[in-house]
């Protein structure tokens, strides 16, 4: 497993993280105050949590990838498959109130916010209670009560809207981080090199995490960036930079907590690099002929964030395998729960196509 | 009243509305310690500070985004371009996230945000820097569009722009920033979408906007020395576009003519004649004209600019030719 690793000659000395290089490592050890720890000294609690939260953004794409092959979603449909250590790690590590932007790759980033699955999928279905009631679709979703700002369309365009967001929260003086993802793709665009430039130079509260899932569409990282270690990319405006194994739930969260806890203390913005992947292709019409079948298996089987989880959970004693099906099942269940309120829902109201364009209804 | 400049008017909305509202703040190139590139945002560092007066590198699509953002977030960006020419890089922030946010989240994200500066032409720097975007804004669902012509009108409606909810796209003219005029003492907040009928007349209408506005007063001015009585209507707002003072002057007068700085193709005079021609197409008793910018990029030269620039003389001509009056 990628071991995270500080950045070479940064402008921070960061403590190295641990991570969740722990699968085939000895026996828990109990604690001195007996409560007890898994393998990773993580109480079994959190690791449960942290399955049951991934299982649930995995369960839900599935079942949305179904929905779409069966012709009841339409248009653009980018899948967070493989990806879920990095949303559910992080947002372990934020506080409620840190805001949170995010590209078009964003059914995931809701749900972990806490906006409910089948508003979701509502949305995706084209219905009156979808969040953006049908007028945004799968890559413009927002949940500003619970601190989503989307969900947004153009590569790269919110790393600046997630800027300003950190803008205003340095403006009122609080202590509240913006935390802003982009892909691999998204951080060769301009205005991510101009976001990053003011945001340094304002000292301003955010954490940046690009979602390294290997590809921008068919373009394999190295085909794009100059430089493949994206986690450097912020280098030459001082931002100090990290990479991190993004199939490792664990390590996400404490990556995260560093660099929220550096943003939040007045350092100023970090870049984190998950290194992730996306099992499907990048949406749902791509059938990925740019990378091999081996390939795709071969993450699946080694690094797969949940089953990883899932055999520390066994191995540890924590559940067995019956267990874990128990598990999949509710969240299975959950999951159909969502689809099926979400169909019943009535389609978004004609008329409400010409509301919403200002703020006075029309 | 007061007199004072285009210039002074904008500032001193800002400065008011920075006064009122904690959330309001100016970020842009060259806004703070140099005070405007043209000068408008004189006295506001001192007065408010680095933290609500803010210097940007040069990074238009980063700044507007940055803007766009902190709108989110509840601030009340001013966003001023240096020039609106330079707009062309951060038109994807205007566009796609400030104009779409709230529609693409069913109302649950409005956007509070202006974005000004100079627009149109200005003298002799050429094609890059001489151009009237209205027509390109004014396009858009989404975004207000609006464009001062006098002073009142600058401080009313910036005023305006600042407090409304939604993303303002404010167009100023280099060129009108050191006309003076009266400006109400206090608090002036003008009406955002309401055309202005600032000379009535029986004839002919002349509709213009910005400096187009100064053009067909002019013009107007011939004219009623030449026996005709021409209406000038300043539109002030070009999204929402105010149809119904404009048809009901076409009413009165069955004859318009508009005055663009832009391009013809799809301009806004394009958009006002489909809608005297579409809903008053009975009133008419002459085909509605365009006076606009020549359909060319902006020329350098003195005599060639003169010549790619529309001209009161040249509104002068089309009135009188949809009157009639040379047949
Ligand atoms: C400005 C812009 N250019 C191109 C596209 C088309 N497009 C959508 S996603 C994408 C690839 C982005 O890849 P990456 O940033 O790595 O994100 P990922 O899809 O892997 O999550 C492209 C080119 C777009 N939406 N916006
Ligand atoms: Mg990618």
């Amino acid at each position: 497993m990628a071991v995270s690793k500080p950045m070479e000659g940064g402008t921070e000395d960061l403590p190295t993280l641990p991570n969740l290089e722990t699968r085939s490592s000895a026996s828990p050890e109990p604690k001195p105050n007996g409560r007890e720890q898994t393998t990773l000294g993580l109480p079994p609690d959190v690791l449960l949590d942290i399955h049951r939260r991934m299982l649930l953004l995995r369960r839900m794409e599935e079942r949305i990838g179904q929905l779409y092959a069966m012709g009841e979603i339409g248009g653009f449909c980018h899948l967070y498959i493989g990806q879920e250590a990095v949303a559910v790690g992080m947002e372990r590590a934020t506080r409620p109130d840190d805001p949170v932007i995010t590209a078009y790759r964003c059914h995931a980033h809701m749900v972990v916010r806490g906006a409910a699955p089948e508003q979701v999928i509502g949305e995706l279905l084209g219905k009156a209670q979808g969040v953006s009631q049908g007028k945004g679709g799968s890559m413009h979703m927002f949940d500003p009560a619970r601190n989503f700002y989307g969900g947004h369309g153009i590569v790269g365009a919110q790393v600046p809207l997630g800027t300003g967001i950190a803008f205003a929260l340095k403006y009122r003086k609080t202590d509240r981080v913006c935390v802003t993802y982009f892909g691999d793709g998204a951080i060769s665009q301009g205005q991510v090199a101009e976001a990053f430039n003011m945001a340094a130079l304002w000292n301003l509260p955010i954490v940046y995490v690009v979602e390294n899932n290997q590809y921008g569409m068919g373009t394999a990282v190295d085909r794009a960036s100059a430089i493949s270690e994206l986690h450097r990319r912020g280098e030459s405006f001082g931002i100090p930079g990290r990479e991190v194994d993004g199939m490792d739930p664990v390590a996400v969260e404490q990556a995260g907590q560093v660099a929220l806890e550096h943003a939040r203390s007045g350092q100023g913005p970090m870049l984190l690099e998950m290194k992730t992947y996306r099992y499907r292709g990048h949406s749902m019409s791509d059938p990925a002929l740019y990378r091999s079948r081996e390939e795709v298996q071969r993450v699946r089987e080694e690094r797969d964030p949940i089953s990883r989880v899932a055999d520390l959970l066994v191995q540890s004693g924590v559940v067995n395998a019956e267990g874990l099906k128990v598990v999949d099942r509710e969240i299975r269940a959950q999951v159909m729960e969502a689809v099926t309120a979400a169909q019943a829902m009535p389609e978004a109201d004609p008329t409400g196509l010409l509301s919403d364009i200002y703020a006075d209804g029309s | 009243m007061r007199e004072i400049s285009v210039r002074e008017a904008i500032r001193d909305a800002m400065a008011e509305e920075m006064r009122r509202d904690e959330s309001v703040f100016l970020m842009g190139e060259e806004v703070a310690e140099y005070e405007g590139a043209y000068k408008v945002s004189q006295g506001l560092l001192k007065e408010f500070g680095p933290e609500r007066v803010v210097d940007t590198p040069i990074t238009e699509a980063g700044f507007a985004g940055v803007g766009v953002g902190a709108a989110m977030m509840g601030l009340r960006p001013i966003v001023e371009f240096m020039t609106w020419n330079f707009a062309m890089q951060a038109v994807d922030q205007i566009v796609n996230s400030a104009a779409k946010t709230r529609y693409m989240s069913g109302g649950l994200l409005g956007l509070p945000i202006v974005f000004r500066g100079p627009n149109g032409v200005a003298s002799q720097v050429a094609a890059q820097h001489s151009q009237d975007y209205g027509a390109w804004y004014a396009h858009v669902p989404g975004l207000k569009v609006v464009a001062p012509f006098d002073a009142a009108d600058a401080k009313g409606l910036l005023t305006a722009a600042i407090r409304d909810p939604d993303p303002v796209v404010f167009l100023e003219h280099e060129l009108l920033y050191g006309e003076s005029g009266q400006v109400p003492d206090g608090e002036h907040v003008a009406e955002l979408g309401r055309a202005r009928i600032v000379r009535p007349g029986r004839d002919v209408t002349l509709v213009g906007w910005s400096r187009g506005v100064s053009l067909a007063l002019d013009a107007a001015a011939e004219l009623a020395e030449q026996g005709i009585d021409a209406e000038v209507i300043d539109l002030r707002s070009l999204r929402p576009l105010d149809r119904a003072t404009l048809l009901g002057s076409v009413q009165r007068t069955h004859r318009i003519v508009s005055v663009e700085e832009g391009w013809p193709s799809c301009g806004v005079g394009a958009e006002i004649m489909a809608t005297i021609v579409a809903a008053a197409f009975d009133a008419l008793d002459a085909p509605p004209q365009r006076v606009s910018g020549a359909d060319v990029p902006m020329p350098y030269a003195a005599h060639l600019e003169a010549l790619a620039l529309p001209l009161s003389e040249t509104v002068v001509r089309v009135a009188r030719e949809v009157c009639y009056t040379d047949v």
